[in-house]
Order: C-alpha cells, then sequence, then structure tokens
C-alpha cells in the first residue's frame, strides 16, 4: 500500500467529519435568505466556535479514554470571569486575558491530578469538578452582567480583510499553537497511548501519567478560550446552568461526529472541529427551511444517531463474542 | 565464559503473591555475547523472573547486578534505560497507534521540542529491516496486522531500544516457521555484536539450535543449569518434574463403561488459527482433562463449545446429535445442557458487587421464575442445597460475593452452574489461585458429579490436578491435540514431554478421538 493511503485511513473520521460539514453546509447556505455571503459564514462562524474550543477541549480528555463532563462549566466559569477581568485599558485587558486562560489550565489541571492520582473515575470527578466550577462561576455573576473589552471583541468576532471572519482566523491559531505542537509530542504521544492501551503503554515506558495530564490541564485551557470568545460575542457574563450543560453534552456529541473514539486512542481535534461546525450546522438547518423550531432537538438527535451508528460497523466483523465486551 | 563477569546477575530473589510463592531465592547470570535459554513447567517461576528483571513487579528480596553494580527498577521504562529490554508473551503494542509511532514509542525523536516523523520512520524503516521484517509498512495500524505481523514489529521495537540485555519470552508462539528462520538469523547475529539474550521458550528444537546455557526452573526455583546440547530431552523432561504431590485426589473408578454415545462430541474442529482440527469425546460419568502448556487453545476450545465463537468449522455432537451451540444461552439451554466454570471468575464468573444470593441465581433464573417473577421460596431451598452441598462459606446470603475469600468465590461461581443441573460441565482452570483445602473439596466433587452422570471437560494448568482427576487427558499443542493419555499412562513425564511436543520413551498413542 502507498503512503497516501495509511494517511487516509487514519485521517478518515475527520475527512467524514469535514465531509458531513461541507454537505450540511451547502445545504444551509444555499436555502438562507441572504445566500453564501460574508455575513452569513461569520454569523455562523462566530456561533460554530464556541463549540468547536469546547469540543477540542473534549478531544483532548477523550483521546485519553476519559470524559470531561465540567468542560461546559469551565466554559462558564471563564465567561464570569472574563466579564470582570477583560476590561480597562489594553494592558488591564491582557493581564485579564492571561488570568482567565490561567483559570481554565487550573480548572483542567484539577481535574486531571484527580482523575490521575487520585484515581477516580473521570466521568464521577468532571461532574463534581464541573458542579464546583458552575457554584464559583455563580458568585462570580449571580447576574448576568458585567462587561468586555468591546474594540477587543468587536475586531475578534468581525471579519478579516472584510472577508474572513476574524473567529475561524484565531480557532486556526488556537490549532497551530496548541494542537499541532501537542498531538505531535511525546506527551500527546502519550496520550493517545494510554488511551489506547495504558497496560501496554506502561509496558513500554510511556509517560502515561504526564500525558494524560497534559491532555486535562490543556482542555481546560481550551474550554477557557471558548469562554472568552462567548465574552466577546455577548460582551457579558452569565452562569447559566442549562446552557453550560448543553455545551458538555453537545462537545461530546461534536467529538463522535469528528471521529474520536470514545474508547480512546484515536481522533484528532480538527476532526472535532469539523463535528462541532457540522453539529451547529444541522441545529441550524430548520431555521433556513422555515421549520417550527419545536422541531431542532429531535431532528439534531435524529442526524446525530444515524452518524454515530456508523461506528458500530466494525462489530459484525467479531469472530470471538466475548470482544463485543472488550 | 567462566571467570568472567556476567552482564547481569540475579541474586536470591523472591516474590510471593499472596500465598503463593512465585520465585524462592532464585539465581541467574546472563552473560554478554550469548543465548541464554530458561525453561520450566507452568508456573515454575520463569515469567515472574523476567518481570522482575525487566522492571514490572518488585521483589520481595534478592539483589539484581548489573555490570557488577546493584540496581533496581522501579518501572518497565527505567529498566530499559539501563538497557534491558523485553519483549512479552502478552504484546505490548498499542493498537491505535502506527508501525512506526509504536517503535519508537519509549524515546521518539525530537526536533523542536516534538516528534520529528521523518526520524521517526527512518528508525522504524531501519528497525524493521533488522528485524526482517521490511514486509510491514511503517505507516500500518498495529491492530490491523495479524499476530505474526505484531509480534515481528514487537521484535523491531525492541531492536530500536539498542538493547543490551533482550529478554525475549515465548515471543516465537504466533510466528510462521518462516519468521522463525529470519527471526534465528538476527538473534544470531544479535549475539555476535555482543549482546546478552534471555530466551524463554518451551520448544526444545528452538532451544536446540539457539541457546548456548540453559537454566532449569522449578517451584520459583533455578535447580539446574547446563551447557546446550549436554543434556538430552528426557533428562530435561526429568529435571523439570520433581513436585511435590500435595493434594488428595478422589479415587478414580476402575473402567469407564463405553457403550452409549458419547454425551459430548468434537468432529474436527477449527477456528481462525487457534484451533486445529480437534476431534474428541467426552462419555457421561467420565472426566476428560485438557493438559498442555499454557495458551495452546485449550481455553478457545471451551468457548467453542459454549457458543462463545463465530465462524467456527467442524461439527459438534450431544449425545450423538449435531447441534449448532449459537451462544452461552443456548449452550446452557435444557436441551443441551452445558455448563462454563470460566478461568477469570472475578470478570466472566461472577458480579462481584452483588449479593451471594443473587449471582447464585443468574444461570438459573429461568427456571426459578414463572411470568417473569421469581419464585423466592424456591430459589430458596435450590441455594440452600447448594450451599450446603459446596459447603460454602459466607456470612450470610445477602453480602456482596466480592467479600468471599477466593476458594469460596470460586465455589458460588461452581454452585451457580450447578443449580441447572447440568449435563456437560467445562472447566477452565478452576482451581487457579485458591486454597489447598478447597481445591480438594472440588476434586471430589467433580468425582461426585462425574458418578451422578455428567460429562466432565476439564482444563488446567497444573499437571498434578490432571494426574490425580482425570481418567483421560488430551494434551493440546499449537492448537491441535498431540496426545491421548488413559488411565495410568498420565504421568507427569508423559504430560510434561507430550507438551512440548517431543515423544519420551512411550509412543504416542492414536491422536484425537478415543475409540
Amino acid at each position: 500500500m502507498k503512503d497516501w493511503r495509511y494517511w487516509l485511513a487514519e485521517q478518515r473520521g475527520t475527512l467524514l467529519a469535514l465531509g458531513i460539514f461541507i454537505v450540511m453546509f451547502a445545504i444551509y447556505s444555499a436555502n438562507h435568505p441572504a445566500g453564501f455571503s460574508a455575513n452569513v459564514v461569520q454569523t455562523a462562524a462566530n456561533k460554530g466556535v464556541l463549540l468547536a474550543f469546547v469540543a477540542m477541549a473534549q478531544t483532548l480528555v477523550v483521546i485519553t479514554a476519559g470524559i470531561d463532563l465540567s468542560v461546559g462549566m469551565i466554559f462558564l466559569l471563564t465567561n464570569c470571569l472574563a466579564s470582570w477581568l477583560v476590561v480597562g485599558t489594553p494592558m488591564q485587558t491582557t493581564l485579564g486575558l492571561i488570568a482567565v486562560l490561567a483559570a481554565g489550565l487550573l480548572c483542567g489541571a484539577i481535574n486531571g491530578a484527580i482523575v490521575i492520582y487520585g484515581r477516580l473515575q473521570p466521568i464521577v470527578a468532571t461532574i463534581a469538578t464541573g458542579a464546583v466550577y458552575y457554584g464559583i462561576g455563580l458568585l462570580l455573576r449571580p447576574f448576568p452582567g458585567g462587561s468586555v473589552n468591546e474594540d477587543l471583541a468587536d475586531a475578534l468576532t468581525g471579519r478579516v480583510f472584510g472577508v474572513v471572519p476574524a473567529s475561524l482566523v484565531v480557532l486556526l491559531a488556537v490549532v497551530l499553537v496548541i494542537w499541532v505542537p501537542f498531538s505531535r509530542s511525546v506527551l500527546g504521544r502519550a496520550a493517545y497511548a494510554a488511551g489506547s492501551s495504558e497496560t501496554a503503554a506502561y509496558m513500554s515506558g510511556v509517560p502515561i501519567r504526564r500525558g494524560k495530564f497534559a491532555a486535562y490541564a490543556l482542555g481546560g485551557l481550551l474550554a477557557a478560550i471558548g469562554g472568552l470568545f462567548l465574552t466577546f460575542f455577548t460582551y457579558t457574563g452569565e452562569a447559566a446552568y442549562a446552557s453550560g450543560n448543553a455545551y458538555t453534552l453537545f462537545s461530546i456529541a461534536a467529538v463522535v461526529l469528528g471521529g474520536v473514539s470514545l474508547f480512546g486512542g484515536k481522533g484528532s481535534a480538527i476532526g472535532a472541529i469539523f463535528g462541532a461546525l457540522a453539529f451547529r450546522t444541522i441545529g441550524d438547518l430548520l431555521f433556513v427551511f422555515d421549520f417550527d423550531p419545536l422541531w431542532q432537538p429531535l431532528f439534531q438527535g435524529v442526524i446525530l444517531l444515524i452518524a454515530v451508528s456508523l461506528g458500530a460497523f466494525a462489530l459484525f466483523r467479531v469472530r470471538n463474542r466475548l470482544e463485543w465486551f472488550l | 565464559m567462566d571467570g568472567a563477569i556476567p552482564l547481569l546477575r540475579v541474586e536470591g530473589i523472591s516474590k510471593r503473591y499472596g500465598g503463593v510463592r512465585a520465585l524462592e531465592k532464585a539465581d541467574l547470570s546472563v552473560f554478554a555475547g550469548s543465548i541464554h535459554a530458561i525453561l520450566g513447567e507452568n508456573g515454575a517461576g520463569k515469567s515472574t523472573l523476567i518481570k522482575v528483571m525487566a522492571g514490572v513487579v518488585a521483589p520481595d528480596e534478592g539483589r539484581m547486578m548489573l555490570d557488577g553494580r546493584e540496581v533496581t527498577f522501579g518501572s518497565p521504562g527505567a529498566a530499559n534505560k539501563a538497557g534491558i529490554v523485553c519483549i512479552f508473551q502478552e504484546l505490548s503494542l498499542i493498537p491505535e497507534l502506527s508501525v512506526a509511532d509504536n517503535i519508537v514509542i519509549s524515546d521518539p525523536p525530537k526536533r523542536f521540542g516534538m516528534i520529528d516523523r521523518k526520524a521517526q520512520r527512518r528508525i522504524a524503516e531501519d528497525a524493521l529491516a533488522r528485524a526482517g521484517a521490511a514486509d510491514i509498512h511503517p505507516l500500518a495500524l498495529v491492530k490491523d496486522l495479524p499476530l505474526s505481523r505484531r509480534q515481528m514489529v514487537e521484535i523491531a521495537k525492541a531492536l530500536a531500544r539498542k538493547p543490551r540485555i533482550l529478554i525475549l519470552d515465548e515471543a516465537t508462539s504466533a510466528l510462521t516457521a518462516a519468521d522463525v528462520s529470519r527471526i534465528f538469523e538476527v538473534l544470531k547475529r544479535l549475539r555476535l555484536e555482543g549482546l546478552a539474550l534471555l530466551y524463554i521458550s518451551h520448544r526444545m528444537n528452538e532451544i536446540a539450535e539457539l541457546a548456548d546455557q540453559c537454566t532449569v526452573f522449578r517451584n520459583g526455583r533455578n535447580v539446574a543449569s547446563y551447557k546446550a546440547g549436554s543434556k538430552s530431552d528426557n533428562e530435561v523432561v526429568e529435571l523439570m518434574i520433581g513436585r511435590e504431590y500435595s493434594h488428595i485426589f478422589p479415587p478414580k473408578p476402575v473402567a469407564v463403561p463405553a457403550t452409549a454415545a458419547p454425551r459430548l462430541e468434537a468432529r474436527k474442529l477449527s477456528w481462525a488459527d487457534r484451533l486445529d482440527n480437534i476431534s474428541l469425546t467426552v462419555r457421561a460419568g467420565e472426566v476428560v482433562g485438557l493438559g498442555g502448556l499454557d495458551g495452546q487453545g485449550q481455553r478457545e476450545l471451551l468457548l467453542a463449545f459454549f457458543g462463545v465463537l463465530r465462524g467456527l468449522a467442524g461439527e459438534v455432537l450431544i449425545d450423538g446429535k449435531p447441534v449448532t451451540i449459537a451462544s452461552p444461552a443456548a449452550a446452557r439451554d435444557d436441551r443441551i445442557g452445558m455448563a462454563l466454570i470460566p478461568e477469570d471468575r472475578k470478570t466472566e464468573g461472577l458480579m462481584l458487587p452483588m449479593t451471594v444470593r443473587e449471582n447464585l441465581s443468574f444461570a438459573a433464573l429461568d427456571r426459578l421464575s414463572k411470568g417473569g417473577i421469581i419464585d423466592r421460596a424456591a430459589e430458596q431451598r435450590l441455594i440452600d442445597d447448594m450451599v450446603g452441598l459446596l459447603a460454602i462459606k459466607t456470612a450470610g446470603l445477602d453480602i456482596p460475593v466480592g467479600a468471599l475469600s477466593g476458594g469460596n468465590q470460586q465455589k458460588v461461581v461452581i454452585a451457580k452452574w450447578l443449580m441447572r443441573q447440568p449435563r456437560i460441565i467445562l472447566l477452565n482452570d478452576p482451581t487457579r489461585g485458591i486454597d489447598v483445602g478447597t481445591k480438594q473439596e472440588l476434586y471430589q466433587l467433580m468425582r461426585k458429579l462425574a458418578d451422578a452422570g455428567a460429562a466432565i471437560l476439564f482444563y488446567s494448568t497444573d499437571y498434578d490436578e490432571l494426574i490425580g482427576c482425570c481418567d483421560r487427558v488430551l494434551v493440546l499443542y499449537d492448537g491441535a491435540i498431540k496426545r491421548e493419555l488413559v488411565g495410568a499412562e498420565i504421568t507427569e513425564r508423559a504430560l510434561i514431554s507430550s507438551a512440548l511436543n517431543i515423544h519420551g520413551e512411550e509412543s504416542p498413542v492414536g491422536l484425537g478421538a478415543s475409540a
């Protein structure tokens, strides 16, 4: 087999997600009253990147065969924090940005420390920490409010050269600065190895703990970038419980749609980004067709079910039935 | 080599797992530029020894010296750094990563802090070529490779770490003959390059071809070291024998009645590359043992009967009539009446957090319920019978089964199946990790069930048990029945030599089914 075929096989999940996204977005923009215009793209991008950042955060943890049910809450907490800190002079704003990102990193690191060193199951640990993060967010913003440096907000949610949505440029930058180095670093590979087979990874002398820890911590950082963007779009901070939970669940859906295996060890954050964008587009599809919005959750659910069922076909090839349960 | 300083020396290493001693003051010296073979039967302590050397388990006592300096390893990574690389029986490859990723996994080449994929590719191609496996593409995912190719990757991975001491634990068990000869060329070259190789294998012909020095392990101790070729196969078998008989076995019936059609019969069963043309019969009232080294297809055979394997070739007959058993649920159905006591009671036998009562009734719920409602009184009667019959020691029926001792847990697994009054009982190494007293009770029980008319197929890794319990023993090697031992023929010598697939003084009797 040629090299490119292996590359193709490896990227299949990502390419599939890209394909789904393109098809969905084509249907969406073709039927949009305003057509395929810079405005439509900008609005779609701004909605999409929020979930894309949270989905990237989820990807990092899912790769280690864990799950982070606190991503949505880190997203909210950092939103509340940003509505206090990312204000004032450019200097103050910069410090505020750093503080918000550091807070996200810390949240992720706490998750990682509990899961890895406390040996708690990720699902339980992150439900608990998620509640804590939400609680802090609520204390910071008992009522929606606050503000943000509007110049910065407008710049990052506007368009570059009048065409390209700035939020997409930031998303690309984050991929290049965080995801690419991580996935190609020893720690990233350790995270994949731990997710695929922790025993084999241990036996091979892989730094499993550091790899997993890095994945959780960077997950917190990515969720915080999402939280910042939420603030840039809304100009306020709000500890909206339902919204946080929805982001957590949608991030898992986006990750699966993006070809990341919930069993760990497989997938990429780029796939998850397309998964997130596709998921958002599916959600918006009904609006351009003038359907009753009441149908949206049902429709979104059916599409998701179809997409994730594609992953189950391998089970038909198993020869030892005990492998079904592995 | 006399007088030279050993590259690695272990002295007085002991290791216990619970009450079981796996190693008892074992010594071993390994020299540079030589291949050292380690022999011993199942449970002789070989695996534990190499796990100690490779930093996987910490010894309870004893010391290890590398180049004459004492060392301790906290993890496999630490042992790797010191130049000790082990190729384990259970593969240590990461299935979702590519071959190249796996080969460099413990120390990937780096450039600007990131993994240098070009360099990684070069290292992988180089290592694969050195291992004689240049046909494997470095970008292929390990999970897509067949077992024999994975083993070659495992060897390439070990070579890429530039070991000084290379330990191969049954590294050739899944390889094709062509691969084995290529690997042998590689190993011989490595010996010339000055590596020390530790070679664990049950294949006497491989040892004869490769080894310079041999050490025999028995009961966790090294009992003999000799220069390769200085002892005959029979002498080696003699050294491996010698475990004291510590169990009391019930008397066997004088002769097995061979009138009716066999209760369970297999004709030419094959599955994947693990079962090869297996034909056998088990009659009512008979205890038939499955012998051989661990992992020669015994487990797969039991799973095949129990309806777990798909794509099985060949025929299974119950009471002379062909049947298709498509699932464990079908196997336990009254028409077939089969029970399997699994190997790992913790995952396949019991629901540990659930109560003793619940665990006992699981397999028989259909018999104990009417219209989906469990008949509590009938359940209680049957459970009382079983707890009495097997003398299960428990503080109560409503405590989690996980709170019981290992032996009593195993009794619960057996009782759970006896509640269905099975006609065919398959046992997969049922006495592993349980105390001697319970073992004896199980032996008695097995004979009692056979006398009551059950057909029993019994796999054990403990040769004493096969000798003490079985009317006949079928010895498996590479997924095929190599030898059938009947009655007085079942001796430790016969079991070991046929397990190693060497023919001792007795000529092998007809293969496959008994007449």
